[in-house]
């Protein structure tokens, strides 16, 4: 242990030595959980040959790349738009203009507050649309419009005197706007923005309840297989892997975007978000 | 108009199966949460890599995957339960991890001199923290808590799709029953505006009661 913390004493010998006790006690019983999880999976029988065998098939492995490819475009669909849709919107809420604002105020808010799947479903089902742009358009309106609200909160986090300044040498609105605010609040959101797609990343696999053929679409093919004994267990181990894989690797992305960003001095003027997809939600500030 | 005056039950059940799930799960993740955050915070080791890797994994784990795997992958082993615990347990781990950020990130705006102050006392870990800490966190954690359990509410809509009684789900019986689909969604989506609201009132009231800046 390098950092002290503040809850309790740095551990004297004795302490120290019951910590190590109950270190190794919870270590035993997780290590016990496991293997008790690893002795049902072969009790269930779940490391049969027969279960594993198709993931040796090339068409089999084709499906499945197949399916992760159609999760990765979806996704890109998805973050390009929500972003365009989260500027338009963000634009539309720092407007000096009443209606503008009011109207995409409105916008945000009922987006927000509507599960993102009954938006897909809506989209899906009443609109009649086929599954990939249903989930991208449920997506895009969705992310949208929480990426308005980064924008905003980002544009009102720089300093109040870089404004003033661009405004007191003679500059217009939208200059100030591009010149001045945007540059300076762009680096300070990017955590955020970043963590808003992992969000967006992990919704894409709501696309496995329209019948968009993604990855999850993909897994499930194969799992409900009678050749191959039903491979549910061995098709779920590998496929959380690689989704856990993907979205882990763009949240550690955006910690390090916004590590680096508190270092750099060109976001003096503006306070670095922390990068926590978790508090994106809507009525959190 | 007439979607939801015929069928007043059928929404009515849906309704209440939303809101059921989104009350259990939430006692599931509050509890969940508290004593993940607890965990994480705690002198001993393997405690705390033991919550930063449920943490990590869960909150990096799309929602359907984790329903897809609970729901359709328990059974496998022989854990044959109702389709609503199934949803229960996916939903209050899932946002469990959620929780235990915001808890976690609660107890770091106490400042360091209320458990520096506890400590010289001669507080143990467990008093530190149940006794000066956390009452004082709990202040804070009031408004993301909220937020974190009306996510909870709407993520509840994906239960729907996995054949468990809730507000989503009524809209196949109905356009199977050939009503308008467009006034069908309308009303889901004012049931949902309904729990939604009703739990940021909720925490509303909590924050006045409780709540303060800091």
């Amino acid at each position: 242990m390098t950092e002290s913390t503040a809850l309790y004493d740095i551990p004297g010998p004795h302490a120290r030595r019951r910590h190590l006790l109950y270190g190794l006690v919870s270590t035993v019983v997780i290590l016990a959980l496991a293997g008790w999880f690893l002795y049902l999976l072969f009790d269930t029988e779940q490391f049969t040959s027969t279960k594993w065998s198709p993931f040796l098939y090339e068409g089999i492995q084709e499906l499945l790349l197949e399916g992760l490819g159609n999760t990765l475009k979806a996704f890109a669909y998805a973050s390009v738009l929500s972003l365009a849709l989260g500027a338009v919107l963000g634009a539309g809420r720092l407007s000096e203009h009443r209606v503008l604002r009011w109207t995409s105020t409105l916008l945000v808010e009922f987006f927000r507050a509507m599960p993102v799947l009954v938006m897909i479903f809506f989209i899906f089902v009443a609109l009649k649309v086929q599954p990939l742009p249903a989930l991208v358009a449920g997506l895009t309106l969705y992310n949208g419009s929480v990426l308005a609200e980064v924008f905003r909160t980002g544009i009102h986090a720089v300093a109040r005197g870089q404004g003033e300044a661009a405004y007191a040498l003679g500059m217009r609105k939208t200059q100030v706007m591009t010149y001045v605010l945007v540059p300076q609040a762009v680096r300070a959101m990017l955590p955020a923005i970043i963590s808003q797609l992992v969000v967006a990343l992990k919704d894409t696999s709501l696309g496995f309840l329209i019948t968009y053929e993604e990855f999850l679409h993909a897994g499930k093919l194969i799992a409900s297989n009678l050749d191959y004994d039903l491979p549910f267990i061995p098709v779920v181990l590998v496929i959380s892997p690689i989704y856990i894989g993907m979205c882990m690797l763009l949240s550690w992305f955006a910690t390090w975007v916004a590590r680096r960003e508190r270092r750099s001095p060109k976001t003096k003027a503006v306070d670095v978000a922390p990068a926590e997809p978790g508090t994106l939600l809507p009525g959190a500030q | 108009m007439d979607v939801l005056t015929d069928n007043f039950s059928l929404y009515g059940e849906g309704f209440l199966g939303t809101v059921e799930l989104t009350v259990y799960a939430s006692a599931l993740a509050l509890v969940l949460g508290f004593v993940m955050a607890s965990f994480r915070v705690a002198p001993v080791g393997s405690f705390r890599v033991f919550g930063t890797v449920w943490v990590t994994v869960l909150r990096n784990t799309p929602l359907t995957l984790l329903f897809f795997a609970v729901m359709l992958g328990l059974p496998r082993f022989g854990l044959v339960l109702p389709f609503e615990v199934f949803a229960v347990l996916a939903l209050g781990c899932y946002t469990s991890a959620f929780v235990c950020e915001v808890l976690r990130s609660g107890i770091n705006t106490v400042p360091r001199g209320q458990g520096e102050a506890a400590r010289s006392l001669g507080m143990t870990f467990t008093q530190t923290l149940g006794a000066v800490v956390l009452p004082q966190a709990f202040r804070t954690v009031i408004p993301p808590i909220g937020s974190t359990l009306i996510a909870l509410a709407k993520n509840s809509a994906i239960a729907g799709a996995f054949s468990v009684t809730e507000l989503l789900g009524t809209y196949k019986t109905l356009s199977e029953l050939g009503y308008n689909i467009v006034w069908t969604f309308v009303w889901i989506a004012v049931g949902y505006l309904i729990i939604t609201l009703t739990i940021s009132a909720l925490f509303h009231v909590l924050e006045k009661r409780w709540g303060v800046a800091r």
